[in-house]
Order: structure tokens, then sequence, then C-alpha cells
């Protein structure tokens, strides 16, 4: 399954060349790889759902526990088979949604990449691969908000959900290095099995929060919400794929996942049921507010993700069972709608609702499709989504915490939904035909075989929902139910959740037959709406660029004096808090200083001296240049030949340079205040004394063992070498070595680059003056 | 600016420029036995050339040179790079040192050998593309005005 999946990868890449063989059967060639996998996994069906765990051991990086095993078990499969079926759907429909289109290739390479990264992410047992494939989710989702990318709004949403999605991807980063030190496990097996030892752990809180805000920004809940509406500037397909069937659904995976390890606790119930919840509430409520189709469906998109948010936070055994069959509905129905949407889309040439009418008779095959899947986002009879509904119902009258505000809010998002599932599948199709952009089309069979699939698997589902028993039980047993034989029937009984439909069904039925002046009567509250999360989102941006802008100037003003004068404070102060703060420095003043010693370091004291106050630069240069030979005459009498032979070709070629530019420099000019110049003495007289003060410490006493006897010792048997200093460089610190080089080409390249382009510009400005010119 | 024009210096130049970049070499070759070594060797090898480019100007250097100092940059990195190759390919750890030894004329060879090399030409390139970037433009200057 490993190799499928990097395999999956490679693919990916060769799409362009396939496309080029294929012409437009490539998604149809390249769906085979996720319909393969998707029976590949039905054939591990029987085995998982008899309650097996299959683990897949691949090593990745031994040496960091680090491993690329793969975890099968209900909830895995659950998701692995929504991610292959849909995938493969979803790849053939947009064979014929972006037909002709130029990039259509493009869109292939990052589709099938994200959906091995999304496989990845729902297979992993590691936390640091969970993360990695989490991460890649979220960079292919940004590439496929941004497909058109020659749409301001399209780069506009990618780069907001990527900020969004990726900065909660740092907490969750966090998160799970401290779940990875707390559980002393990277294994996610490992780790379920030790939860009440986690549950425990001092580090639980902050772990919790860090991996919950990773989540919901995935997930889209409250106040994250934002972004995902505003995703819908993708293709329909990746709307249909990642912004309802999978990727937003990672979030939600990941609590699923973690449930057995940190759920149960108050903090996750409260905090769970009560964001899941209001999450709910507000995306139904948003929904209908909108027009646009894709909008529609987008927030009620965030009103089941908030569903099974609440669900996990409720964590009965009921709610298990209730979550599972609510992502199975969810997935199949949504899928089918924003497949719908699509040719709706693509057929009239409009997204808004209100635009359409009598559709039905052009495209009856839609109509029906669409029909079918609405009934089972309302939560009507014989459909799946019926089933979800009902048994969330239960589990939220099972609540233990604030049930009835749970209640209350379910109940709004159910009845809210109840109406946009009418909007949906009414408002385009009924009435009387309209004028739209495009003349209407029965849509070709490449795009109604994916809806139309999904629609009959709900519906079929809905009728036998025996058949799904064991995959629901195995999902919520790998929640940490311990009943796993669930029944799953779509007559309860008449009891309170009916009740609780059939009220909603009639206020949902009120709601949609007064849709127009509802919206208009919302349309007022406007002024509010705006200052949602999604202002702060817009003001946190602006605040973030005029800060980079603020730093930037003080940072980096150009000015090297400045630069000095900075990295001099920062050493100052963190080697003045290590030395006297932290330890208590001992100094050896006991020195033993021969005459010719107290000479040379006499000279490099005046060099130094006569550096500051000449007037000449060229004479500063050559008092520089005095300063340098005495270090390296230090060197030798020390005897330290090849530090003494750098320094004096440095310092050789240092004169060299220098002189090259004073000839490049404007005259002397006084360009500090007597007062800036006060300051430069007092830091560089605390600098040099600082340092002086760190070495007479050191000197006064070896707190730890010397590092170069080691060099010493193992120079001639490891290094085959004598020079010590040049086995150092070349094998025992090579990385370094390797590192400073490349920091001397970049250095290297920007003096080329700094001279070559003000040369340029310095020539254009002399050969423009140069008429008025005659001397030579 | 650049061109001294001096007789003594001409020559003198010209006669150095070998003599030094064979003392080069040789500090490269001794380096790890004795004084010297690939960061010393480059230096000793950038004088030289800079010593050639004021006698006898840049485009004199350039042709003595023949590549551009910046392609000099290039191979060393790539060499740097090149000599950890070796071990991954033995399986040791990375930048594990690898030797081996030329029968005939006993020279040991090895990757450290490869690094040091590396290290020179970067050295010497970016030595020199400092250099060549400050005069190259100074000289023009001089054509012009």
């Amino acid at each position: 399954m490993q190799l499928a999946v990097l395999g999956g990868f490679v693919l990916a890449g060769f799409a362009p060349l396939l496309h080029h063989w294929f012409g437009a059967r490539t998604p149809l060639v390249m769906a085979l790889l996720p319909a393969s996998m998707a029976l590949w996994l039905l054939g591990q069906w029987p085995a998982i759902v008899a309650g097996e765990v299959l683990l897949l051991e691949w090593a990745w990086v031994p040496g960091l526990d680090i491993t690329l095993t793969f975890l099968i078990d209900g909830l895995a499969l659950l998701f692995a088979l929504l991610i292959t079926v849909i995938g493969a759907l979803v790849l053939i429909y947009a064979g014929e949604y972006l037909r002709g289109h130029r990039d259509l290739p493009r869109f292939l390479v990052i589709i099938t990449a994200f959906m091995m990264s999304m496989l990845g992410l729902v297979l992993a047992d590691n936390l640091v691969t969970l993360f990695v494939f989490w991460e890649l989710t979220s960079v292919t989702s940004y590439l496929l908000i941004g497909f058109d990318h020659t749409n301001l709004a399209a780069r506009k949403a990618a780069l907001q959900g990527l900020l969004v999605t990726a900065g909660g991807g740092l907490a969750l980063l966090a998160g799970l290095a401290m779940l990875g030190v707390a559980g002393d496990s990277w294994s996610l097996v490992e780790l379920n099995a030790q939860g009440d030892l986690l549950r425990n752990h001092e580090l639980y809180t902050p772990l919790l929060i860090c991996v919950l805000l990773g989540a919901f920004t995935k997930s889209a809940q409250f106040p994250f919400h934002f972004w995902l509406p505003n995703a819908m500037a993708a293709p329909t397909p990746v709307s249909a794929y990642l912004h309802s069937a999978t990727m937003v659904k990672a979030g939600v995976y990941l609590l699923a996942r973690l449930h057995p390890s940190l759920g149960g606790t108050d903090v996750w119930v409260i905090t769970l049921s009560l964001v899941g919840a209001l999450t709910m509430a507000t995306g139904a409520f948003l929904a209908i507010q909108h027009t646009n189709i894709k909008k529609l469906l987008a927030y009620s998109t965030i009103m089941a993700l908030g569903t099974l948010t609440m669900l996990l936070g409720i964590g009965t055994e009921g709610a298990l069972v209730a979550f599972a069959a609510f992502l199975l509905a969810h997935s199949l129905y949504k899928g089918a709608l924003f497949m719908v949407a699509g040719i709706l889309d693509h057929e009239t040439g409009t997204k808004d609702v209100t635009a359409m009418g009598g559709l039905r008779r052009v495209m009856p095959v839609t109509a029906v499709v669409a029909f079918v899947a609405a009934l089972s986002l309302a939560g009507l009879p014989p459909m799946l989504g019926f089933l979800g509904k009902e048994l969330m119902f239960e589990s939220v009258l099972e609540a233990s915490d604030y049930r009835f505000v749970i209640l209350l809010l379910a109940f709004t998002a159910a009845f809210l939904t109840l109406a946009v599932a009418a909007i949906v599948a009414m408002r385009p199709f009924l009435g009387a035909l309209r004028e739209t952009p495009k003349t209407p089309h029965e849509a070709p069979l490449g795009m109604l075989a994916g809806p139309a699939l999904l629609a009959v698997l709900s519906l079929l589902a809905g009728l036998a929902p025996g058949l799904l028993d064991g995959l629901v039980g195995a999902t919520a047993a790998s929640l940490g139910a311990t009943d796993s034989n669930v029944h799953l029937s779509l007559w309860h009984g008449f009891n309170l959740p009916l009740l609780l439909s059939l009220l909603s069904l009639a206020l949902g039925t009120l709601a949609f037959r007064h849709w127009d002046r509802l919206r208009a009567r919302l349309a007022r509250l406007e002024p509010v709406m705006s200052r949602g999360p999604e202002a702060g989102y817009e003001a946190m941006m602006r605040g973030l660029v005029s800060v980079a802008g603020w730093q930037t100037r003080m940072l980096q003003n150009g000015y090297i004096r400045n630069y000095l004068v900075m990295t001099l404070l920062v050493l100052l102060g963190l080697v003045g808090h290590a030395m006297f703060i932290r330890h208590t420095p001992r100094f050896d003043l006991a020195l033993d200083v021969h005459f010719h010693e107290a000479v040379v370091a006499g000279l490099m004291v005046a060099g130094a001296v006569a550096a500051c106050v000449m007037p000449s630069r060229l004479a500063a240069v050559a008092a520089v240049g005095v300063m340098g030979f005495t270090v390296a005459l230090t060197f030798v009498l020390f005897s330290a030949p090849d530090l003494a032979i750098t320094q004096l070709l440095v310092e050789t070629l240092t004169v060299i340079l220098l002189v090259l530019v004073l000839f490049r420099l404007p005259r002397f000019a006084t360009l500090s205040t007597p007062l800036e110049r006060l300051r430069d003495l007092v830091i560089a007289t605390l600098t040099g004394g600082m340092i002086t003060l760190m070495m007479l410490s050191v000197l006064a006493g070896e707190r730890l063992p010397r590092i170069s006897d080691y060099m010493v010792a193992n120079s001639q048997p490891l290094g085959h070498g004598h020079n010590i200093v040049n086995v150092i460089l070349v094998d025992f610190r090579a990385l370094d070595t390797l590192g400073e080089m490349f920091v001397l080409a970049l250095a290297a390249i920007g003096v080329y680059a700094m001279l070559r382009f003000h040369a340029e510009e310095y020539d254009t400005r002399r050969s423009s003056a140069l008429p008025e010119q005659h001397d030579g | 600016m650049v061109r001294s024009g001096t007789l003594i210096l001409n020559v003198a130049a010209r006669l150095l420029l070998p003599l030094q970049l064979m003392f080069s070499l040789f500090l490269l070759l001794r380096g790890h036995d004795e004084p010297g070594g690939g960061f010393i060797a480059g230096l000793v090898a950038a004088g030289a050339f800079a010593l050639y480019l004021f006698a006898h100007g840049r485009r004199a250097m350039s042709e003595m040179l023949k590549v551009s100092p910046r392609d000099l940059v290039g191979m060393g990195l790539l060499l740097g790079v090149v000599s950890t190759l070796p071990a991954w390919w033995n399986g040791d750890p990375f930048f594990t040192s690898q030797w081996w030894t030329i029968p005939i004329i006993d020279f040991k060879a090895s990757t450290p050998l490869i690094f040091d090399i590396g290290v020179y030409l970067v050295v010497l390139g970016s030595v020199l593309t400092a250099i060549t970037a400050l005069v190259k433009t100074d000289h023009e200057d001089n054509t012009r005005g």
C-alpha cells in the first residue's frame, strides 16, 4: 500500500506526459489508480470488520523513530475508501468539467498528489509521517484553490486557506511533539493504548490546545470557518473532493484518531461539543443568506463538520456510531451535490440559484440526482442522511454537559439545513425555464456518473443500512467504543428524535417558502456580519504587513554601522547575561606575560587607536593592516603556523580589497554626531572588555573537558593526517566547512550582484552626462 | 587605476605567477600533514592572480584564467558536495572520509583531499570574483572618462 501511495506521487508527476499520450482520456487512465486501491481496500473489509487491525510496517528514518507504517482499522478504512472511491469519480468528472482546458495536466498533477497525501494522512501510524502528509494536503489545497491563478480573488482565497490551515498546522506540530514526548512514542497504536497516562500527564492541557487549534483550522470550525467558503474559488471538482469529502475532514479525522488517547476529559467534552454545535448553527445560519450554489453548499459543509466535532465531543457509544454514520452520509451526498452544482454552473454559466429555473425539463437526469442527494442532505427518509441525523439527535439527548444549548443549536442547524437542501434541489429545477448566460443541455455521461453513483449509494445505504453495520461498528470501535456490534435501521420507533425531525421539517419548509423575504431581512444584519472573524483575519494581515515594514526599516536599514551596533549589543547582552547572571565568573589575573608579547599587544592597541583617529582613509587602512599583522605575529609566537599563514594572507588580500573599495567611496564627510560617536565608543569598549573578561574567565578554570584532546589523539588514527587544523577542517568538521563554503560563495555572488547593478546605474548616469564633459 | 605600467612590476608578475601557483598547489597537497591546506592555498593563488591583474589589467588576467571566477566557485561547491558521495555509496554515515592508495605512484587519495580542492576553488573563485567586480567597473570608468 505504501508503494501504491508513493507510486501515486510519481504518477502525478507523469500526468503531463500521460496527457500527451492519452489526450482527453487521461483522467480515466489516472482514475485506475484510486479505483484499484479502492478494490484492495474492499478486499480488507471483512478482516477489518471482524475486528482486526492491519499494520503495514515500513521503516523510514529509523534513527529518529520515524516510520512509514500504515495502520488500517475501521476509521482508516472508512476514510481511505471515501478518498479512493470519490477520488476516482472526481477524476472522471474533472476530465469532462475541464475538457479542453489548457491547464488540465497541471490540475491532474496536483489533484493526484493531493489524493495520495490525503491517503497517507489517514493511513499513517506515525505522528511525524501524519504531520508531513497533513502539510502536504494544505499545500496541494493551496495550489488547487489558486488553480485559476490569473484571478485575484482565487489567489487571495488560496493564500487565506493556506495561512489559516498552515498556521493551525504549526500549532499541531507543537501539539504532536508534546504528544510524542508525553506518551514516549510516535506510534498512534501505542499512544492510543495508553490513554489514561496521557490524560493525566502534565502536558495534557497545552498539547490538547495545540492539537485542537490544528484540527479546528483544518476542519473550518468556528471561528476559523471563513476560509472554506472563500475556497470555493477553486474549480468545482476540487470543491467536491477537497472541501467537502476529504481535506476539510482531516481535522475531524485527527480528533477521531486521538479520541481514545485524549478524549473523554471535561476540557475535551465541553470544548468539542460547544465549538461543534456553534459551528453547526453558524454554518447553517450563514448558508441561507447566500444565493451562490457553491457557497450554500460550502456553509452547509461547515455545519456538517461542526456536527462531527460535536459528536466526538459528546463521545458516548451512540455518538461514536452516529459520527461514523453521519461522516459517511455527508461525504456521499455532499460530493454528489457539489458535482451537481458544477454541472449547473457548467451548463448554465451562472452559480446563482435565483437566476436558474425550470431546468428539470432540459436536464432530467441531473434533476433526479440532485433531488435524491438533497433528500439525504435534508435528512429525510429513506436516505442515509436521515439515519445520520436521527442518530445525531439521539446523541445530543445523551450529552452530559450543556445539553439544552447544544440541542437548541443542533435543532436550528437541522431545520436551516433542510431549507438549504430544498433550495438546492428545487430552485434550479422547478418553475418556468429561466434565461441563463449559456443554453443548458443535459450533462455528458462522464459528469453524471459520479454524482449519480454517490446518490444511489446514499439511497441504497438508507434502504439497507444493515450493509454498513460492520464498517460503522469497526469505525466506532477504533474510536474507543467497546461494543462494535451495531445495528443500523431507519425506523427507531416513535421517539423524541423523530419528533424533532418532524418539527425541523415543518420549520425548514417554512423557511424555504419564505426564503427570499428571510434573506432580505438577514441582509440588514450586514454591518454586524462584516465584523466577523474574517474581518479579524484581514486586520491581522494588514497588521502583519505593517509590522514587517516597520521592523525592516528598523533592522534592515542598509547602514552597516547600524547593523554592527545591533549585533554587538545583542552579543553584549547575551554573553553578559550568560557570564554574570547565570554563572559567577572567576578571573585568572596572574598572567605570565613576556616582554616581547607585551610589545606585540601594545602594537595591536596602537594600530586600533590609530585606525580610529587617522584623518586619511589610506592611513586608516594601513593601521588596520598593522593590527592584522600583529595578530598573525601572535599566532607565530604561540606556534600556530596555519593560523598565522591564513591571517597574513587574509590581511594582504583585505588591504588590496580595501584599497580598491576606497577609490569608489565619496570624500570623507562627517556623517555622525559627536554623541553618536561617543555611543559607538562606549559600545566598542564594552564589547572589547567583555571579550577580554570572557577570555580571562576561560583561562581561570576548565569547567568541561577540552575538546582539543580528542582532536589531537585522533587526528592521525582516524583522519590520516598530522596537521590537526586541516584534519578538523576537512574531516572532523567537514560539514561546518561545507556550510562556510556556501557562505563564501554567497558573499561573492552578493558582491558581484551589488557592484554590477550599481555600476550599470552609475554608467547610465555617466553616459547621459557625457556630452557636457570634455576632459579625458 | 589598475594598470601600473611599470616594467619591473610587469615582468615580475609574469615570472611570479607560475611560481606562486606552484606554491599554492604545494600547500594544497601537503596540507593534511604540514601547515597548508585548501583555504591557505586558495588565498595564495588568489594573491598571485591579483598581482597579475594589477600588472597587466583585468582582460589579460581573464585570458590567463580562461574560466570565469564565478564558475570556479560553482565547481568548488560541486566538488565539496561530490566528496560526500563515496561514503554514502559505502553505506557509511554522511561525510565519513574514504581513503584509497593509488598503486604505482603510492599516492594516498581521499575524499578529504577532494573536499580540500573544493575549498581551494571556492576561496580562489570568491576572492577573484570580488576583486574583478571592483576592478572591472573602475577600469570601464577609466576608458570612458
